[in-house]
């Protein structure tokens, strides 16, 4: 009974470590640039169809594909704040929301036609391996799924930390007046930014792709999944939405083991409610 | 070195600039002296790029700048010191400065840059590692300047680099910006302070509701018996 409720802990922090990466880039683009993505969830999904592309028609492992997939993410980002979003930075925010949802739609109803509504799934050839740690039995798969998105979450804060373009980034959101007056070119920042999140994206989608089938509905499904972890978080917080993930992937194994798999959402959502009104900033977030 | 030809600026229908010509020569301390809401640093923003004029140009340095983007026009050496200092407030001291050597021109050089910065602050040096938020606004405006520096600029606007600073942290900014002069900078100063910067300036126009109604010599304005009434309650 202990045993089996730790291992569906272990599984829950496991996964919560991938959604965390997903909720990363939503908090990175919202932190700088001030846009909302409600189309998180369906480049997500983009990116596990991605992953599922690859491995179906070129064999290549998710992990390997990875870097592609973030690569490919990447560039759509930074077209799709370039060439779209940018004209809206400054309009108020209905108008934002209405043109990524249109985005979003977009890319759900893309998806349907070119993969149909069925469920596609990815089983790679270690997909049932598993290590034991003293008691504990660990999936292969969520370990490395988790693994590799740490370490990605950790390169994202070395170079928001390090590099200069991070430091520019960062000095967009702290002070944008600031940033103009001594000559940032914003606009490019805000497209890298928006870059940087969707390629978090596409890490993530390509690590999901070996948990989660993928279907057209996943898109909308993570884009609230994303809202929650960034709000239990702290939006804008870059340890809110790691701590967010973690706590929203346990709460779902936990809801699946206590009552049923179905009722994970609720549970989601309950937290979400509880943090709205006990600590609105979110868990790490800072009060304005 | 700037010279501003018939700028009209609006915010939606209220006009902020109406046909303001002047000129800046090189090496030259030019002031613009006005009361609030005269425009003053509608001017700045406009010939920095962060507003685009709806009429008329703006030519730094032989190249037409008008309406172009602040980081072109940063690129070209125009820098700016701006109202309330914009510093980054949760980045460290020297994380500031090393943004400001961020445009093309100034990237190569920016270690020696630094080290300029250094010496003729050493107030920073003793808290680079400083959050820029939490040091006082005179240390703030010395950030604000530094940072401009590392931008290796040939003329620098300064928007207000005395309002809200102690009387000493005031002589010491105007120090300050005497000896860049003297080291050859060419500068623009906005200044709510108008006896001083018409004391310090060669150049001088007066700004009232968005137009230029008087250009000169600092000392000719500073004798002027409207300048006097004015701006100076005497």
């Amino acid at each position: 009974m202990t045993i089996d409720l730790a291992n569906q802990i272990v599984t829950g922090l496991l996964t919560g470590l991938v959604y965390s990466l997903m909720a990363l880039g939503l908090s990175v683009i919202f932190g700088v640039v001030r846009v909302v993505n409600f189309a998180h969830g369906e480049m997500t999904a983009l990116a596990m169809y991605a992953a599922w592309a690859l491995f179906t028609w070129a064999e290549l492992d998710p992990l390997l594909g990875l870097p592609l997939i973030a690569l490919l993410l990447f560039v759509l980002g930074y077209v799709m704040q370039r060439g779209l979003i940018d004209a809206f930075v400054a309009k108020p925010e209905h108008m934002q929301f209405i043109l990524l949802v249109a985005v979003a739609i977009i890319m759900v109803n893309g998806s349907l036609l070119v993969f149909g509504p069925d469920a596609h799934g990815i089983q790679v050839p270690y997909g049932f391996d598993t290590y034991e740690v003293g008691p504990l039995l660990v999936d292969k798969v969520r370990l490395l799924a988790a693994t590799a998105a740490l370490c990605i979450s950790g390169l994202l804060m070395l170079f928001f930390r390090r590099t200069m373009t991070g430091k520019a980034i960062r000095a967009c959101a702290d002070n944008l007046v600031g940033a103009r007056v001594i000559g940032l070119n914003v606009k490019r920042l805000y497209a890298v930014t928006f870059g940087i999140g969707a390629a978090c994206v596409g890490a993530a989608g390509a690590l999901l792709s070996m948990l989660i089938d993928v279907m057209p509905s996943s898109g909308p499904e993570l884009t609230m999944l994303a809202f929650i972890i960034v709000i239990v978080g702290g939006l804008g917080s870059m340890g809110g939405a790691l701590l967010g993930g973690i706590l929203i992937g346990v709460s779902e194994v936990l809801a699946g083991y206590f009552l049923m798999p179905s009722m994970k959402g609720m549970f989601s959502f309950a937290i979400l409610i509880l943090i709205l009104i006990l600590r609105p900033q979110g868990l790490m977030g800072a009060r304005k | 070195m700037l010279d501003v030809r018939d700028l009209d600026l609006f915010y939606g229908d209220a006009q902020a600039l109406a046909g303001v010509s002047f000129g800046v020569p090189l090496g030259s301390i030019t002031a613009i002296v006005g009361a609030n809401g005269a425009g003053k640093t509608s001017l700045i923003r406009a010939i920095a790029g962060m507003e685009t004029p709806r009429a008329g140009t703006v030519r730094f340095d032989g190249h037409d700048i008008t309406g172009r983007e602040s980081f072109e026009i940063c690129d070209l050496g125009l820098g700016q010191v701006a109202e309330g200092r914009q510093v980054f407030p949760t980045m460290s001291v020297e994380d500031n400065l090393e943004l400001g050597a961020m445009v093309p021109r100034a990237r190569k050089d920016a270690a020696a840059s630094l080290e300029r910065v250094w010496q003729m602050f050493p107030r920073l040096l003793e808290r680079r590692r400083q959050m820029a938020g939490t040091l006082s606004g005179g240390e703030q405006q010395m950030l604000a300047i530094g940072r401009c520096l590392m931008g290796q600029p040939r003329m620098i606007m300064f928007d207000e680099p005395s309002l809200g600073l102690s009387p000493a942290m005031v002589h010491e900014v105007f120090a300050i910006i005497r000896r860049l002069h003297e080291e050859g900078m060419t500068i623009v100063l906005v200044e709510q302070n108008v006896a001083v910067s018409l004391h310090m300036a060669d150049h001088a126009c007066v700004l009232e509701n968005g137009h230029v109604v008087m250009e000169g010599r600092g000392s000719d304005l500073l004798g002027d018996d409207r300048v006097r009434a004015a701006y100076l309650g005497l």
